[in-house]
């Protein structure tokens, strides 16, 4: 079989990576779509979904892998372990399944301290107890000082299916119910906080959680749940973008019902940050039919992780592809992809 | 949240709105300074609640739209050939040089690091005594100060190793130069609320006077601009030209004197090239003789930049209040954020890059 080698992005134009490339944003995108994607071409790719879900006997699986490279590696509410363990655990959820094994790859640089690679190990002991999966296969490499970071680690999961549940962006419907499950953009500003060279102090904590409980108790009331997408990289400007672009539908939120804390809004304020495109670890997207979303989050609110939740938008067939959003003054505008970087290695 | 959410709230900008309704009896031209303003003007749509009589023209206040390509080839041309460490506000790492852009030289290597304040970019000096730090320090009055900070910082704590490459920029020489071009429209503005902050707006009265221009010290909610632009407009409709600042719970009529002070210490008033306007005299500041050895075109040889415009984008006309964004036939198409062609689709106060996100496609 012939095989194309020429570079489908124009090499006069990213001649190399850039940060941006990983921010999630557009440049993630074009990467994706423009470069990974024609050259790994399958069906399941093409549900362009958190993870992949396969038939097995008795049922379907999803896959997910994730890596995770965030600076500093302990950071107010967590370290780079259980964000692993959790990023990818909320992946599966992601795909309808109910989350079992994951695999652990680390890449270590030269001169960390035993220490610390202990404290990330057991961070993730306990969040994949907390999660109910076990880490059940792993893999070590150490490259020399200055070629790494610290610690990078990647995580894959497996789990099954729960039955009735079909979730993939291209169930989003017009008329469909927008709900986040808590306060948004607490992860981004609490690393950020903890960042060097930027003197500037919250209280906040990262929200990085498994949410498979969560997601768990509302599946017991329905399964009729169309979307469900964890707004990590890029926040819920980018995640909702995605689905919008990936299903064909329009989306407008009102910004007055997105949650955000005053600690996160003021540090936005100074930093000039935009909460929208700020990552969270420990919050999930779900877009539902309008019948099913009252249920929905009384749900979510009967959940100690779900107090916050809130209804923040819905699914319109005008302007398919593009998120809108009515400003607290009444006015509408775009709430675009973020183009660059924000803020990089966030996870 | 406390002086935020009253200054966007949906009461008082229908009244402001109907205020000015009931207001204006003609068309006006209103500029708005800064880049802030703009953008906050595209984010929260202002314009659905303005009479369809007001023009709002965007002005020249994107400190990294003004500032000219020679100086970011020459911050490209230190990190890339001279090996240092070049450091600079978030904004300036994606704005396209001659050849490249700081992000694609520092994929490509360099060691280019990203900062909040040129105090980090001291520090970055201290902990590198081996290496020469460049910090790309640009911006209006707002930031000025600041950057004088570091330079003054780095003597007292005997940093040698420090250096500005420098592009400062003043705003009432500039608004003078619009005011004064054969060609303006403009009848009234907003002025940059921040840069009064420091400043004071005693230097504008004569402005005021000479052109006969109200001249409004503004903020930047969306309350804050609806009170400019009805301030602006009752006068206009009364004939008036006067200094009135709008923006009292932050600016004071004689600015910040620490500011101020520090700007006179350490720099000195000079000619100023702004991108896509041009030389205007006395916009700019420079270290002052006493603080030269700062002065990172000095210090370092700089004969090996070579700088060319593209000759598509029309940033200069845009930035003088000569064109929207959508004149532009790259914008949107060849000229986007993730690929722009000019600082303003760059910049977090570029025009282009407001009607892009907030307005995609229409570009007015």
């Amino acid at each position: 079989m012939a095989f194309g080698l020429s570079c489908p992005i124009p090499l006069n134009e990213y001649p190399v990576i850039t940060l941006a490339h990983g921010s999630g944003g557009t440049l993630s995108h074009k990467l994706l779509r423009e470069l990974f994607m024609p050259v790994f071409d399958n069906e399941f790719l093409r549900q362009e979904h958190d993870g992949a879900s396969f038939p097995v006997k008795g049922g379907s699986m999803a896959i997910t892998t994730d890596s995770f490279v965030v600076r500093p590696i302990f950071f107010p509410g967590g370290n780079i372990g259980d964000l692993a363990v959790n990023g990818t655990v909320n992946d599966l959820v992601c795909c309808g399944a109910k989350p079992m094994y994951l695999s652990a790859g680390f890449i270590l640089e030269e001169g960390l301290k035993t220490e610390e690679l202990w404290q990330v190990a057991v961070s993730m002991k306990q969040a994949a107890d907390a999660a109910g999966v076990q880490i059940v296969t792993g893999d070590t490499k150490v490259v020399d000082r200055g070629s790494g970071d610290k610690i990078f680690i990647n995580t894959t999961g497996v789990g099954m299916i729960r039955e009735g549940l079909s979730i993939k962006p291209g169930n989003c419907m017009p008329g469909d119910k927008i709900i986040i499950t808590g306060r948004i953009a607490e992860h981004g500003i609490a690393v950020l906080s903890a960042r060097a060279g930027l003197a500037f102090e919250t209280s906040l904590k990262s929200d990085t959680a498994s949410l498979n409980g969560l997601m768990e108790k509302v599946f017991n009331h329905t399964t009729n749940i169309h979307v469900l997408r964890d707004p990590t990289r890029g926040g819920i400007a980018t995640t909702l973008n995605e689905i919008s672009q990936a299903s064909g539908t329009g989306m407008i939120v009102n910004e007055e019902n997105i949650p955000v804390s005053a600690e996160v809004q003021g540090a936005c304020e100074i930093l000039g940050l935009d909460p929208l495109y700020i990552a969270n670890e420990g919050k999930m997207l779900l877009i539902v039919p309008e019948a099913d979303s009252s249920v929905v989050l009384e749900a979510l609110k009967d959940h100690p992780q779900g107090r916050e939740a809130a209804i923040i938008g819905v699914v319109t067939a005008d302007y398919p592809g593009i998120l809108r959003m009515r400003t607290t003054i009444g006015s509408t505008r775009i709430v675009d992809m973020i183009a660059g970087e924000q803020l990089p290695r966030i996870c | 949240m406390k002086y935020i959410d009253e200054y966007r709230d949906a009461e008082i900008v229908r009244k402001l709105s109907s205020e000015l309704h009931h207001t204006v009896s003609r068309n006006w031209t209103i500029m708005e300074i800064c880049g802030g303003q703009t953008h906050s003007i595209m984010r929260y749509r202002i314009e659905e609640f303005l009479p369809a009589g007001i023009n709002l023209v965007h002005g020249p206040g994107c400190p990294v739209c003004v500032t000219p390509l020679e100086i970011i080839d020459k911050a490209i041309y230190l990190a890339k050939e001279l090996n240092v460490i070049l450091v600079s506000f978030g904004d300036m790492l994606r704005v396209p040089g001659t050849e490249s852009d700081l992000l694609g030289v520092k994929a490509a290597g360099a060691d280019v690091r990203m900062v909040y304040s040129p105090l980090d970019a001291l520090k970055i000096a201290e902990d590198n005594p081996g290496r020469e730090v460049v910090f790309l320090a640009i911006g209006f009055e707002t930031t000025a100060p600041a950057n004088a900070l570091s330079v003054k910082e780095a003597r007292r704590r005997q940093v040698k190793n420090y250096s500005i490459l420098n592009s400062h920029v003043l705003v009432p020489p500039a608004m003078q130069a619009i005011l004064s071009a054969p060609d303006s429209r403009i009848e009234a503005f907003l002025a940059a609320g921040h840069v009064c902050t420091i400043m004071g707006y005693e230097e504008y009265i004569p402005l005021a006077q000479e052109y006969s221009v109200p001249i409004v010290i503004t903020g930047f909610e969306p309350v804050d601009i609806l009170q400019g632009i009805l301030e602006a407009v009752r006068q206009l409709e009364a004939g008036k030209a006067e200094v009135v600042n709008a923006y009292g719970r932050v600016v004071r009529k004689e600015g910040n004197k620490h500011a101020r002070d520090l700007l006179g210490e350490v720099f000195k008033v000079s000619d100023q090239n702004w991108r896509g306007i041009g030389v205007i005299p006395k916009s700019g500041l420079v270290l002052a003789d006493n603080y030269r050895e700062f002065d990172a075109s000095e210090r370092f040889d700089l004969s090996g930049v070579n700088t060319r415009e593209s000759n598509i984008c029309i940033a200069g006309q845009i930035l003088q209040g000569h064109a929207k964004p959508g004149d532009c036939p790259a914008f949107g198409t060849g000229c986007t954020p993730e690929h722009p062609l000019g600082a303003p689709m760059v910049s977090s106060e570029g025009s282009c890059s407001a009607y892009y996100r907030f307005s995609r496609k229409t570009g007015y």
